[in-house]
């Protein structure tokens, strides 16, 4: 028990280790460690969990981290992933606010940083487009992309209620269109041609 | 600030960061900008650095965040606030649920929830945008406009667009050239 809550928190350190830039890495990881390596799990298994992460709150390698150790070795399985996921995080980054808070007022940082803030910006813009053309389809999830952008972006409101608007608007849309869907069919007026 | 206080304010971060860590962003400059954890161009530093160390934006951001407040106890609050929505949800629906993202209501919400969570993620694009390359409303003297931070930005995002190495490259190259540039 005590081994294989170890092996979990090995694992999903390394994994925290080597995802860099975003959660883009984890998946082909986690395939090799626990479906090839080990047999922990088969590739059906593991595409359901990852769906679930991305469909739920959190962040979503911190959701397989939590789902993979819950199904192996209960709560302590998924307290023990999810550990091992943030150990990495934790170490460096500490090491490097401690460093940055002593060297962030020298004029060759400040330097640097302004060339940095440039390239951060023109990366997140990429990415921006990448997810506008993966998930904004069709006439609601326009409406509720640009919506959200000014409503966030000019009018300054705060992102949380934003967030519970679009949540609202996807279950409306969905209960008219199930109506739309059953209503011939109870009726039997037969709308379709 | 108290610990208590952090944990809380990144738990709220946690529970509503909806398809990944960069869905974190938007709530973590609400939070920590407008909340006055710390400034604009002090945000964008801690998101160049969480994009180019390992583990996921969202942990890294939280654990710096905790760091600035209440040092090594901090990032410990701020990290465990951000996980444990997580690891509450996730246990409940690995415990009761099945087929939990084929349910037609998870979809609606979703269909939703996905292209509104893309607009805050736009709008947090933007305000970095505005902080470093367009406007530069925090950095007063330098005009609305400054020809060296533009020309590198769009220099950045043609060799991006033509080669997408990884995303590191890019910052240290922006650090290396900024030193001469500006």
């Amino acid at each position: 028990m005590l081994r294989e809550l170890l092996n979990l928190f090995i694992i999903f350190f390394k994994i925290g280790l080597f995802s860099i830039g975003g959660g883009y890495v984890m998946l082909p990881m986690l395939r090799r460690e626990m479906v090839e390596d080990r047999d922990w799990l088969s590739d059906a298994e593991l595409i359901d969990y990852y769906a679930i992460a991305q469909a739920t709150p959190g962040i979503i390698a911190i959701n397989t981290a939590t789902f993979v150790g819950y199904k192996r070795r209960g709560v302590w399985g998924a307290l023990a992933s999810t550990a091992g996921m943030v150990g990495p995080s934790l170490i460096i980054i500490t090491i490097i606010a401690i460093f940055f808070a002593r060297f962030q007022d020298e004029v060759v940082v400040q330097k640097a940083l302004r060339g940095i803030r440039v390239a951060v910006a023109v990366l997140l813009s990429f990415t921006v487009a990448s997810l506008i053309k993966k998930a904004v389809h069709g006439l609601q999830g326009v409406v509720l992309f640009i919506g959200a952008f000014i409503g966030v972006a000019l009018l300054r409101l705060s992102p949380i209620p934003v967030l519970l608007t679009g949540a609202f608007i996807g279950l409306a849309a969905g209960a008219l269109a199930r109506r739309k869907h059953v209503d011939p069919e109870n009726n039997g007026r037969g709308d379709q041609k | 600030m108290s610990l208590l206080t952090i944990f809380a304010a990144f738990f709220k971060i946690g529970l509503f960061t909806i398809g990944g860590g960069l869905a974190a962003i938007p709530l973590l400059r609400e939070e920590l900008v407008a909340g006055g954890w710390v400034s604009g161009a002090e945000f964008i530093d801690m998101l160049a650095v969480s994009q180019s160390t390992p583990g996921p934006i969202g942990i890294n951001m939280a654990t710096y965040a905790g760091f600035k407040a209440a040092s090594f106890p901090g990032s410990l609050a701020a990290t465990a606030g951000m996980v444990a929505p997580s690891l509450i949800i996730i246990i409940l629906i690995a415990r009761f649920m099945r087929n939990f993202s084929d349910h037609p209501l998870v979809q609606n919400v979703l269909g939703g929830v996905r292209p509104a969570a893309i607009g805050l993620i736009a709008a947090a694009a933007w305000f970095v945008l505005s902080n470093s390359v367009l406007l530069m409303e925090h950095f007063p003297g330098t005009g609305w406009f400054e020809l060296p931070a533009f020309t590198l930005g769009a220099v950045i995002a043609l060799v991006y667009w033509k080669t997408k190495a990884y995303p590191v490259y890019y910052i240290v190259a922006g650090g290396l050239i900024g030193i001469f540039l500006f």
